[in-house]
This record gives structure tokens, sequence and C-alpha cells, in this order.
């Protein structure tokens, strides 16, 4: 029955080349512009580390003076380096970690190379085993060489090209800011995107090329990165290194924790609060106690991960999607109610409302996957597009196979949603009144 | 023209005229938002910066690791820049216009104000600044060179170093004292005392987009004369800004000369005019784009009317047979069609403008944009009418072509 109703299908196309074109083209475009932002959105909104996004947890707490407190409003978003010092020292989550964005200048020991500068992160030993970095060669740093602030560094797999031809480099050494670091740890390719870990330096950006243990790059006063919020604690410093003293009023620091059980994360959460009302009973904290505990998903969330403009454009490419639809139901209802009397006649001979539904519902269905093929070309025209876009995450997008899926399943339940009403009209369509017209 | 027959009929082609009525009020509703978003884009990428834009280059370098001689070597760097040929001044900044990171102060009238008055983006400057980017002083005067502090001296810690002077732009100007004369008035920003105002410049873009719209020229020019460790970006003022290529290649080599330790930021190094064009390059893309999603709605929109005007016309060819044998000339049936679509259209557009708003609501709450101004109304509906006009031309031709003669025939 069903090659029978695809045969009518397609006779009743050829009859109406035109009309049939129009409503092809404009699923056809509808589905395009929607798979082409819907998948810049699913790219960008995906979670960066699926296995444990729920078990990792990002720390607020409000260290913040007195001056300009709002009531009810959000702490700071970062740590002081008093406090991530004091929380990473204590250690009680499974894994933690604290850390900034950065820059290293880098002098290749190879001749012909001029010197160039690298994204670095300066963090602490539990980074890479709580993030579940992938290594080519060797490992991470342990928390001993945090603590003997020892010159020790992981470089990214591009770097490693770069400087040793991708050749196992873990011994060897490579130059940062004049000093001589002995390489522990190679990373494989990796890049979770979006860069969870860091929000304020590139959110989609590649990884850092090279991380040095937090306590080093302090010794080597290594240029930072990202956001820093300072306010004035009414204290003349003599700290030689300002703003990133250990006892400056800054917030600068990201500090992740991993907990793997609800009981824990609770148990973290209230270390916190205790930990912050010690802080202000000591004087340090002026106001009142406010800590957060966001596990990835939430802090992403939080940060407004997805830019505006791709979530408006993403709401534009289903308005146009629905515009596309009306215009098709508006079409099929034509087409199937100028097919009245031939309607009328199958009806007569026999056959069931349902049967001319399902006639009409293939025939429906028909034009939305050829709409789905052609709107999948459009949507890869679309990508094509966005990729010579400048920011970093547009690089980034890429039809994967549920989004390959999603535009067939799209088009087809969009195309049979709006094949029901004109359907269900033709169905409706009386035998006696157009066999007495004929 | 009476109206009355046409209502009958649409009324009895309910579900179809209701297709077409909502496809105009999506198209229409979409259009004005999407007008509006373009506007807001057309502002941004308009935005006066104040500089000399086609007259500058700017290279940015840094040293690798520390560097103890920077101060000497900033100056030997000024005077090798300054020397070259087709350069008419140079200068050493903090921070330039149209990249994403920015210096930023909260600005406070009083010494102990609680909430801050703004917040500004702060230039650190020598008396080359003015002169070298281009600025227009439309009151008070410029640094002068004693009274520039050294970065080191002002950042040192126990610092008790102050700022004797510092130079706003307008729009900062106005926002801190309304009505009056800015010059010889004080602020509080960085350090513990006052600063005083000694001249306003007409304009001066903040670097990042911090602050929105409003504060996108809060800008405060800091007579600190910095290291190039402080940000790094050396800007040259060029003579012919045909020139500029040559004399970006120039400072490049006279900077690795004169220092070789230090690396050139190649990415960031180009013509201030280039670094605004990838500034707003996205912008550029989004206006386009919302313009391709207009023209697509409208001819969507226009062909959906032209295939159901289409069906209504054959469908009632016989009807339209039995009027013209009556006396209807086929001026009146052309009219008819043409009427309907504009009672159809007016529906779907007074429909339309209600959702355009509705949507807007939506995007002020989640986007904070502005109210969509009255006036894309009108533009709006005036384009959909037409739209209507233009698309119903055709099948109601065809539908004025029909000869009385189909009246007698049996089909």
């Amino acid at each position: 029955m069903f090659a029978y109703y695809l045969d009518l299908a397609l006779r009743s196309f050829r009859r109406n080349k035109a009309l049939t074109a129009l409503m092809v083209l404009a699923i056809a475009l509808g589905i395009g512009a929607s798979m082409t932002t819907l998948t810049v959105f699913h790219v960008l909104s995906g979670d960066p580390i699926p296995q444990k996004s729920d078990k990792l947890f990002f720390v607020q707490m409000d260290p913040a003076g007195k001056d300009g407190y709002t009531p009810g409003e959000e702490p700071a978003d970062q740590l002081t380096r008093f406090d991530a010092e004091t929380l990473l020292r204590q250690r009680r989550g499974v894994h933690q970690a604290m850390m900034t964005g950065g820059s290293a200048g880098i002098e290749p020991q190879r001749a012909g190379m001029d010197p160039f500068y690298a994204d670095a992160r300066f963090t602490s030993a539990d980074f890479f085993q709580m993030f579940d970095a992938p290594f080519q060669y060797g490992n991470g740093w342990s928390g001993t060489e945090d603590e003997k602030h020892e010159r020790v560094a992981v470089i990214s797999k591009d770097l490693n090209q770069k400087l040793f031809g991708g050749a196992n480099s873990v011994g060897k050494s490579v130059r940062v800011n004049q000093h001589d670091f002995r390489i522990v740890g190679v990373l494989a390719a990796w890049r979770p995107t979006p860069k969870f870990y860091d929000m304020y330096n590139d959110r989609f950006g590649e990884l850092e090329q090279v991380f040095v243990p937090f306590s080093t790059s302090r010794d080597l006063d290594m240029d930072r990165s990202g956001s820093m919020d300072c306010w004035d604690n009414k204290e003349d410093s003599d700290d030689p290194e300002g703003e990133t003293g250990l006892n400056a009023p800054c917030t600068w620091i990201q500090y992740w924790v991993q907990l793997d059980t609800p009981a824990q994360a609770e148990a973290y959460h209230q270390y916190l609060v205790n930990y912050s009302d010690q802080q202000r009973a000591s004087g340090r904290f002026e106001r009142p106690t406010n800590v957060r505990l966001r596990d990835v998903m939430a802090w992403l969330d939080f940060n407004k991960i997805v830019p505006g403009d791709v979530r408006l454009q993403l709401w534009l490419a289903f308005g146009f999607l629905l515009v596309c639809l009306l215009n098709t139901v508006g079409l099929l209802l034509a087409k199937f109610l100028r097919r009245s009397s031939e309607i009328g006649v199958r009806r007569a001979l026999g056959a069931s409302r349902r049967a001319i539904f399902t006639q009409c519902l293939v025939e429906a269905g028909a034009i939305g996957l050829v709409g789905g093929v052609l709107g999948l070309g459009l949507a890869l025209l679309g990508l094509w597009a966005v990729r010579q876009q400048p920011s970093s995450y547009n690089a980034l997008a890429h039809l994967d196979v549920p989004m390959l899926v999603a535009t067939f399943v799209i088009a087809i339940v969009a195309s049979l949603l709006a094949g029901i009403l004109p359907a269900w009209r033709a169905c409706q369509v009386a035998p006696a009144i157009q066999l007495k017209s004929q | 023209m009476e109206l009355r027959p046409i209502l009958t009929t649409l009324r009895r082609h309910k579900t179809a005229s209701a297709l077409i009525v909502l496809e105009i009020a999506l198209s229409c509703a979409i259009i004005c938002n999407a007008l509006f978003l373009i506007s807001g884009r057309i502002d941004r990428l308009g935005r006066i910066s104040g500089l000399a834009e086609n007259e500058l280059v700017r290279v940015q370098l840094t040293g690798i690791g520390k560097d103890d001689n920077d101060v000497a070597l900033t100056t030997s760097d000024l005077a090798a820049l300054r020397a070259l040929p087709g350069v008419r001044d140079a200068i050493v900044t903090n921070q330039v216009p149209f990249v994403n990171s920015s210096w930023n102060s909260s600005v406070n009238m009083t010494k102990d104000q609680q909430q801050p008055t703004l917040s500004a983006t702060t230039y650190m400057a020598d008396e080359h600044f003015l002169d070298t980017f281009g600025l227009k002083l439309i009151a008070g005067r410029n640094f002068t060179s004693d009274e520039l502090v050294d970065w080191a001296t002002f950042n040192a810690p126990n610092s008790k170093v102050s700022l004797p002077s510092v130079i706003i732009t307008k729009s900062m100007a106005d926002k801190l004292f309304p009505g009056q004369q800015a010059v010889g008035k004080s602020f509080y920003s960085w350090g513990d005392d006052p600063m005083r105002v000694v001249g306003v410049v007409e304009h001066l873009v903040r670097p990042s987009d911090q602050g929105g719209d409003v504060g996108h020229e809060y800008s405060a020019i800091l007579p600190i004369r910095a290291p190039y460790t402080v940000g790094g970006n050396y800007v040259l003022r060029v003579t012919d800004p045909a020139r500029r290529d040559e004399v970006l290649k120039a400072a490049v080599d006279a900077l690795k000369r004169n220092g070789p330790n230090r690396i050139i930021l190649a990415d960031n190094t180009m013509t201030v005019q280039t670094l605004r064009a990838k500034y707003y390059q996205q912008d550029r893309a989004m206006v386009w784009l919302l313009v391709a999603v207009c023209v697509a709605l409208l001819v969507v929109t226009a062909l959906g009317i032209v295939g159901l005007a289409s069906f209504w016309v054959q469908q009632r060819t016989k009807q339209i047979g039995v009027r013209r044998a009556l006396g209807a000339t086929r001026g009146q049936i052309l009219r008819y069609f043409q009427t309907e679509n504009f009672l159809l259209a007016t529906l779907g557009i007074v429909l339309g403008m209600m959702m355009a708003y509705g949507i807007n609501q939506l995007l002020m709450g989640k986007y904070e944009l502005p109210r969509l101004p009255a006036i894309y109304l009108p533009v709006g509906a005036i384009a959909l009418w037409l739209l209507g006009q233009v698309s119903v031309l055709g099948p109601a031709r065809r539908a004025a072509a029909v000869p009385p003669a189909v009246a007698t025939r049996s089909v």
C-alpha cells in the first residue's frame, strides 16, 4: 500500500512541478537555516567532560570588602590566592586544583626558530587527573613538585610537535621565560569544548601549550591573563608581588574540586560555609557568608556559555522554519483540495477516510524527505560559511552523526505536521458532491 | 467596492485564509525585529573612535621573562620609532581600541562613596598621546612633560605618589559633571587622592565592550609614562596613509634591532583600520545574515500568497465566469482579488504588530535589547502590504482574463 501511495505522490508531483518545487524549496530553506544554527548551538552547549561533569565543582565565595555590597548579589567569580592556597592545603575534596591562565615566552633550542609566546596554565598537581587529561608521553607532576616549586612542565601535543618533532620529550628541557623547565608529560590531542575550567580567556579556544606548577609561576612572576577583580582593603601593602601577592585583595584564581557523591558535595558545601564564617570571624571577610558550589554544566550555564548572537540566530532560524511550514501547509491544502474530484472517485470506489489520510501524509512526508536532503546540502553550505567567521568557536561548527539524523527527523516530522491539516481536510471530502459535479 | 461578498467568501475558506494571515503575521513580526537588530548593529559598526584611524599602525611585543632594563629600552624604542621616515609621532600605551581586553577602574565623586558612579577605561599616556591618536581636545589642555609619573614609581609597594591630572572624554565629562565645565573638577579613581581634570577630548572609544552602549566612551587618560612591558603596544601615526604597511614593517625591524630578546606578536601587529575591521567582523556578518533572513522570509511569504491565490482563482473560475457574464468588468474582478489580499494582509499585519512587540519584550528580557521603536511597525506594515499586492497581481490578472463564456460551460 505504501509503495502505491508513493507512486501516487510521484504522479502528483509530476502534475504540479512548480508547486512541488516551491514546497520542497521552502522546507529545504527552513531546514537548512535551522540545522546550521542548531549545529552551532549543539557544539557550543555541549558537555565538555560528560563522564564526570556532575562530579566537578567550581568554588566561589565572597571575600570582597564591604564597599559596593548589595544584599542578594552573586559572590565573586574567582578566589583570592590566599583562599585558594588554603583550600588546596586542607585537601577536603577527592581531587582539587587551583589555576589561572597566563602566557610564557618560549625559546626553542632548535636552530632557525625564533622565540615565541604561548598560552600557559599555572595550576596544581591534580589538574590532569581531575580533568581526565589524556597523556601521550609521561604524566603530570605531583603535589611534591608543587610544594618544592620545581621547574617542571607538561606540554601540549602541538608544542611537542613544534619543539621536538613529536618525539617523546619527557625528561628533556624546555626554556620558558629564560629558565629551564623539565618536561614531565606530553598531552595527547585534547580540546575540551567549551574550555570549561576557565571562563576568562578564549572560552572556545585551543588547549594551552604549557602547564607549569602555580607555585613556580609565582616564583618567576610569569604573566597571568584573564579577569582580575581588586578592591581597596584600606591597608597599604608592601608586597613586592603586588596584585598577585598572597595577601592581595584580588580575586583571580579558578578553583575546582572533584566530589564523587552528593553527600560529599553537601559536606564540602558545609566546609566552605564554615571556612567563610571563620574568615569573617577573623576579620578577613567583611560580607555575609555567600558560597557557591556549581557543577560543570551549572557553571557553564551561569556564565551564559552560548553567545547571545548564536541563541538569537537559533530563534531566528526556527521562526523562519515556522513560516516555511505555514507556507507548506497552505500549499498542500491547495494541492489536495484541487484534487477533490479524484479523491471523491477514490472514496466512492471504496477507499476509506484513513486510506485517503495516509495517502496525503505519504505525499507530505515525501516532500519532507526531499526537502531534508536539499536542506542538508544547504546546512553544509551554511556551516562552511560559519567556519569562515573569525571567532574561535566558529571553527568548531561541524555536522556530526546525531545532527545528521536530527536533520532528517526534523524535516520529515515537520512536513508530516504540515501535512496533517490538509490531509484531514482532504479526507473530509464528500464523495457524493464531487461525483455529482463531474 | 462592495466588501460583503469578499468577506462571505473568506468566511467559507477559513483555513486557507487563516494560514495566509498567520504567515503574514509571523513574517511581519520577525522582519520588524530583524530590522531593529540590523539598525543596532549598524550603529555599532559606525561608532566614532575619535582616532585618526587610517593613519595609525600598532605593533605589539612582549619580553621573554623579566626585563629590568624596560624603562631605558622603551625610551630608545620610542626614539627609534619617531626617527623612522614617514612617521609623524609614536607612543607606547597599555591598551589600544578594537581589541577584546581593557583596563578598567571605578570612578567615585567622593572618597568614601559606597557605589561607584561609573566604570571607566584607563589609558596610560605621555604628552605625545593626543597627537599620535589624533584626538580632538575640546576643552582644557594636554599633559605637560613635568606632570607625568613613572609607572614603576606609581606602582611600587607603599607608593604615595598620586596622579596630578587626568584627561577625560566628553561622554564621561557629561556623565560626571552634567551641565558643568569639567576642566578643574576632580574625581577619585586611581590611588587615594583626587585627580583633577585638565582636559576634555571629543571622542575616545573604549577598547572592549565592557560598559555596554552607554559606557562605550567612558575613557580616562592618565599621565603615566609606562614601559613597553605594560601592555606592549607601540602605536605609530604615519604622515601618509598609503605608506602604512611600509612603516609597519620598518617599525617591527627597528624594534627587533633595538632590543633583540623580545617577541613581536605578529597576530596583533597591524594597521588600526584592520584592527577595527576584525573587531566588528562578527557584527557585519550578523547584519548580512539578518538581511538574508528578511529577504528569504519575504520571498517565501510571497510565493505562499501566489500559490494560494492561484488555487483560489482556479477554484472560482466558474464563479468568476458567472460574474463576468452578469456584467462585471475585468477591472472589477482584478480589484476583487486585490481587495481580498489587502484585507488578509491587514489582518496579518495587525496580528504581526502584536507579535512583534511580544518578541521584542522577550528579547528585551533575554538579551538586554532596547524597546522596539514604533517607527519599525509602519515600515514592516508597508513592506508586507506591498508584498501582498505584488504577489497577488499575477493570479488576479489570470482571474480577470477568465472569459464570460466559462459560465455557459458545464464544468
